[in-house]
């Protein structure tokens, strides 16, 4: 057995020099000066399913992080963002931010994008009692309840209803009444949340739903699906839908003549520009949800500044070309932060939490102000409906008119075509 | 809710995806079911085909099959090429066909990366004059975005059918895959034979790229989707028919379609999985297997 | 190696990890060298079907989400131990590998290898679709926030990962050099071979699946308080089928030195990219290991070192031969 007892050996010297190396590989990063900048971490979407706007999301926080160095940095530091690709795997996070908070010895931990990449950060911030702000995360804190979070979506506190509610509002004040209910959406994690608050809120109002069904993210045809629907003539249709897929029904819907009262809801996807642009005047009467629009009724200081920046920028970096949908949130989480660290003059976590808390924020989407759970206290979720888009242009998006705000009556900023059937 | 309307629309539509579907296979069906090369990254090669339809469309606009067709060169060279590689590397060693698995596996990611350096991350789209039309058949809606694909993958099937069929390199081809020594007897080169059945199937690659991004939007990472169905459609067509594939890619559109229709969306993949787990326990070759 | 080297191998080991562990508290070697560890025990139980038997399975995430899905089964209906969630993953994942070692009465080859494929779509259909265990949604979990004896929990978690990957090599390696694995080398050279000379090729091959598949469910059963978050694509993510299969391809697959290397490498060259280059030139990277070591080293790196091993073995006795 010599033989065999050689390789072996030979083989337990190799594994043992591997994790060496694994163990060594480390450590390079983590020699600190004194003075050093003020060091903000991340794990964000770049490449996988998220990538889309993760990539847009980092460069908006590259560009908060310059702007504040141009100013003279944050208590006298510059700032530092040290991010890594999660590659959109959430079994990435636990890993990325252990490293952050014990290689890189960051200051401050911000989340990446995104509900499923927010999650398993959650329980290593808890464990360490930091602070965390939140991009885009529907209802992570639920769960937790932690008093150390807060989120930047504008959902509301209970956001799995507040992103659709408007919707219902809208529909519900038409005339004719609409009485009968098609909710669809993708087998993933933002629909089935925002699926299971429609239910909720259509419920409540008494509408009747006639169908219910998800179909598998990927999916390559939706036109069945479509027709299904259109066979039981609902008046409205609700769509929680990611971009591909959101593309799909929209096409699907146009091909086999479906033709409710209303339309739209919550597909994602709509609002970038890969997807404005090539869908165009197919888009038209739709009404979907939206943070943000060039609409006189959202000009807050220094939107238009920042876009002008983002939209001259992202054509060299090619990512979103436009930027409305998710950078300038990424942008205000970090004002949010620049906010509580000039107001506390220290990068203590649990005075730059209370003061986040307790106070209301200028940001370039609005004032900001958490409530219950670290999300907004109270909801700011659009309706818009897409008019009057002719062409396959990119500059019409830029103005105003094209994608108008149909509810709340508080951000409103044109008359709902209704019922969908009517536009043309 | 079931009626003879909705019925027929959903066989209609099964078939248009099964099409589709018959497009995205055949460069596996040519490659692993006659070669026996399990050209995992056969999926990410129609999504580069995508995108350059979605150049040529976005800068030209020009036609996205007539796109598709033009390229069918470059994919042919480059099958070449890669065969050429993976000859000189596993087959002429006798190395088994597992470490190809590996090897394609590392192609593919080489290639997606390839993909989103060069094209980002962003969800691309093509325009064409007919897509969002539809041509109706009584009661029956056919949207040109899946007909069009149906038409073109049922035609490309047809021609390589053909080729295979009755053309001399065809026959060798099909021959190489059953006795390469016999072949060699006739005179005819093996590796020759197999590196052209290989440009071949890569070549369908372009055009079936062009299908997809018609039907809708991709990204580079889709390419993922598509290994399972389509080495599903090779297996179930009883590994390298021809005929087979396509009567096996109809048959999983159908089955999608028809589930998404009457039962409900979220089960339209498994149902087609399960009829290919159910069609191998019946009957282990495939449907048309040799 | 012998048994009782191994033991005492292994034993000492897991004593230097828990002591490690007491020491070290920098959280990032837990969480990283975790997931490393994981793929060792992937790999190992992927080898002892597709290295022994020679029956590819692409399947692994789905046995990989078994586990971890029948551990969140048993937290949510019992709040039940790590202990508990490790028998539970390692028994159902174990019948499932069960099922379709039957499958291989009829399926060979390719035709096996595409149907554990599609095991894992229905499977994953099924999970989407199960309300219970978060459906699409996916699930939170909270995890304890310490373990005696190890402060935090994810020491204890890092330990216990070693503990599996030695528990899982040792029976790799037992199987290797019993009967049993002679049995399984003589189906993978020529089954029917095998068949005619009495081998007993079906239950070889059901031990060999169940075995392998209840191992990849073991390494799927702590995965929900590693990550505290479950959701159908993540733990049914194409990665573990092309990790789990290309690892013991770059280690080498007759033996079960080979996946642990295998592992190390490619799990630690993951791992190191991700926070290094951090971009998509990561998958480059992985892409560029993978095509590079199976034409280079056909055998892996096994393979490699015994056929250098040898070569200096024999230019030794060539230099003798010149001499005398």
């Amino acid at each position: 057995m010599t033989s065999k007892r050689a390789p072996g050996t030979r083989a337990w010297i190799s594994i043992v020099v591997l994790l060496a190396i694994a163990v060594g590989a480390g450590p390079w990063a983590s020699i600190a000066r004194a003075a050093d900048p003020i060091k903000i971490g991340l794990g964000m979407a770049l490449t996988g399913g998220l990538a889309a706007n993760g990539k847009p999301a980092l460069m908006a926080m590259q560009m908060w992080a310059e702007d504040v160095n141009k100013k003279g940095g944050l208590l006298g530091r510059q700032v530092q963002l040290i991010y890594y690709d999660d590659q959109t795997k959430p079994a990435t996070v636990p890993a990325i931010y252990s490293k952050l908070l014990d290689v890189d010895k960051v200051d401050i931990v911000m989340s990446g994008y995104g509900t499923n990449m927010i999650a398993p950060a959650m329980p290593i911030v808890i464990d360490r009692k930091l602070l965390f702000l939140g991009l885009f995360g529907l209802a992570n804190n639920e769960k937790f309840q932690y008093p150390n979070y807060f989120q930047i979506l504008p959902a509301g506190q209970n956001p799995a209803v507040e992103v659709s509610l408007p919707f219902w509002e809208l529909a519900v004040k038409q005339t004719p009444k609409p009485q009968t209910v098609a909710i669809v959406g993708a087998d993933a994690e933002y629909p089935h949340n925002a699926l299971a608050g429609a239910r909720e809120v259509i419920k409540k109002y008494g509408l009747k739903i006639v169908y219910d069904a998800t179909y598998p993210p990927n999916t390559t045809d939706l036109t069945s699906v479509a027709r299904a629907i259109k066979a039981l003539d609902p008046d409205i249709v609700f769509v929680a839908s990611y971009p591909p897929d959101s593309a799909l029904m929209v096409q699907a819907a146009h091909e086999v003549g479906l033709k409710p009262k209303l339309f739209g809801g919550g597909m994602v996807g709509l609002q970038f520009t890969a997807l404005l642009t090539k869908l165009g005047p197919k888009m038209n009467g739709i009404v979907n949800y939206d943070y943000w629009v060039p609409e006189p009724t959202l000009k807050f200081p220094g939107i238009e500044d920042f876009l002008k920046r983002y939209q001259a920028r992202a054509e060299k970096e090619g990512v979103d070309p436009l930027g409305h949908y998710l950078p300038p949130w990424a942008y205000a989480y970090c004002q949010v932060l620049e906010h509580a660290i000039n107001g506390t003059k220290s990068l203590d976590q649990q005075k730059l939490a209370d003061y986040i808390r307790k106070n209301e924020h200028d940001t370039i989407v609005g004032k900001v102000k958490f409530g219950k759970n670290g999300e907004w206290e109270t909801s700011r979720v659009l309706m818009v409906q897409y008019q009057g888009i002719e062409t396959s242009d990119l500059e019409q998006f830029k103005k105003p008119g094209k994608r108008p705000i149909v509810a709340p009556d508080k951000y409103r900023s044109g008359t709902l075509i209704y019922p969908y059937s009517k536009v043309k | 809710m079931f009626s003879l309307d909705l019925f027929l629309n959903a066989l209609a539509a099964g078939v248009l995806l099964g099409g589709f579907y018959a497009a995205v296979s055949l460069g596996i069906a040519v490659s692993f079911g006659l070669l026996d090369i399990a050209n995992l990254a056969h999926p990410v090669f129609v999504m580069f085909g995508a995108y350059l339809v979605y150049t040529m469309n976005s800068r030209f606009g020009m036609d996205p099959i007539l796109a598709g067709v033009l390229f069918t060169p470059l994919f042919f060279v480059l099958g070449a090429l890669l065969y050429q590689l993976y000859y000189a590397s596993f087959e002429r060693k006798g190395a088994e066909s597992l470490r190809g698995l590996v090897f394609f596996f590392g192609i593919l990611f080489i290639v997606e990366v390839g993909l989103l350096l060069q094209f980002g991350v962003d969800y691309r789209l093509v325009e064409a004059r007919y897509i969002g039309e539809s041509l109706h058949l009584g009661p029956v809606g056919l949207p040109f975005r899946l007909l069009i694909p149906c038409v073109a993958g049922v035609s490309l099937t047809a021609l390589l059918y053909l080729f295979l069929s009755r053309t001399f390199y065809g026959r060798a081809i099909q021959g190489v895959a059953q006795d390469a020594f016999a072949l060699r007897l006739m005179g005819a080169n093996p590796f020759k034979v197999k590196r052209l059945a290989f440009a071949l199937a890569s070549a369908t690659a372009s055009v079936a790229g062009a299908l997809l991004i018609m039907i809708g939007p991709v990204e580079p990472a889709m390419n993922r989707e598509y290994i399972g169905r389509a080495f599903a459609v090779t297996v179930l067509g009883g590994m390298g028919s021809i005929g087979g594939t396509l009567v096996a890619a109809l048959m999983l559109g159908v089955a999608e379609s028809l589930t998404a229709t009457f039962y409900g969306p979220a089960w339209g993949v498994a149902v087609s999985f399960g009829v290919l787990l159910l069609a191998l326990a019946v009957r282990p070759s495939g449907l048309f297997g040799r | 190696m012998s048994q009782r080297a191994f033991l005492a191998v292994a034993a000492l080991v897991v004593v230097a990890g828990f002591l490690v562990s007491r020491v070290l508290t920098n959280q990032y070697y837990y969480f990283a060298a975790y997931v490393i560890l994981q793929y060792v025990v992937l790999a190992t139980a992927w080898n002892i079907l597709g290295g022994y038997t020679g029956y590819v399975n692409f399947g692994t995430p789905a046995f990989f989400a078994l586990g971890a899905y029948t551990s969140v089964v048993l937290i949510k209906m019992m709040n039940a131990p790590l202990g508990l969630q490790l028998v539970g993953g390692a028994a159902v994942a174990g019948l499932l590998g069960l099922g379709i070692g039957y499958l291989t009465l009829r399926l060979r080859g390719v035709f096996f290898s595409i149907a554990t494929l599609a095991l894992a779509v229905v499977l994953q259909t099924l999970f989407v679709n199960w309300e219970y265990t978060g459906g699409a949604r996916g699930l939170s979990l909270i995890r304890p926030a310490t373990a005696p004896l190890f402060g935090h929990y994810v020491q204890f978690l890092f330990e216990v990962m070693l503990i599996l990957a030695l528990f899982a090599v040792g029976v790799a390696a037992w199987i290797e050099h019993s009967w049993i694995g002679r049995g399984l080398a003589a189906i993978r050279d020529n089954e029917e071979a095998a068949e005619c000379m009495g081998v007993p090729t079906l239950r070889l091959k059901l031990v060999a699946t169940t075995v392998s598949g209840a191992l990849m469910g073991l390494a799927g059963a702590p995965f929900p308080y590693f990550v505290t978050f479950v959701e159908p694509g993540s733990v049914f993510d194409l990665n573990y089928a092309v990790n789990s299969l290309a690892m013991p391809m770059i280690g080498g697959s007759t033996t079960w030195v080979g996946p642990i290397i295998g592992a190390v490498l490619l799990g630690t060259a993951q791992q190191v990219a991700t926070v290094t280059i951090s971009s998509a030139l990561n998958l480059l990277i992985v892409g560029v290991i993978l095509v590079a070591f199976v034409i280079l080293a056909p055998e892996g790196i096994v393979g490699l070192i015994q056929r250098l091993a040898r070569r200096r073995e024999g230019d030794v006795r060539l230099a003798h031969g010149k001499a005398t």
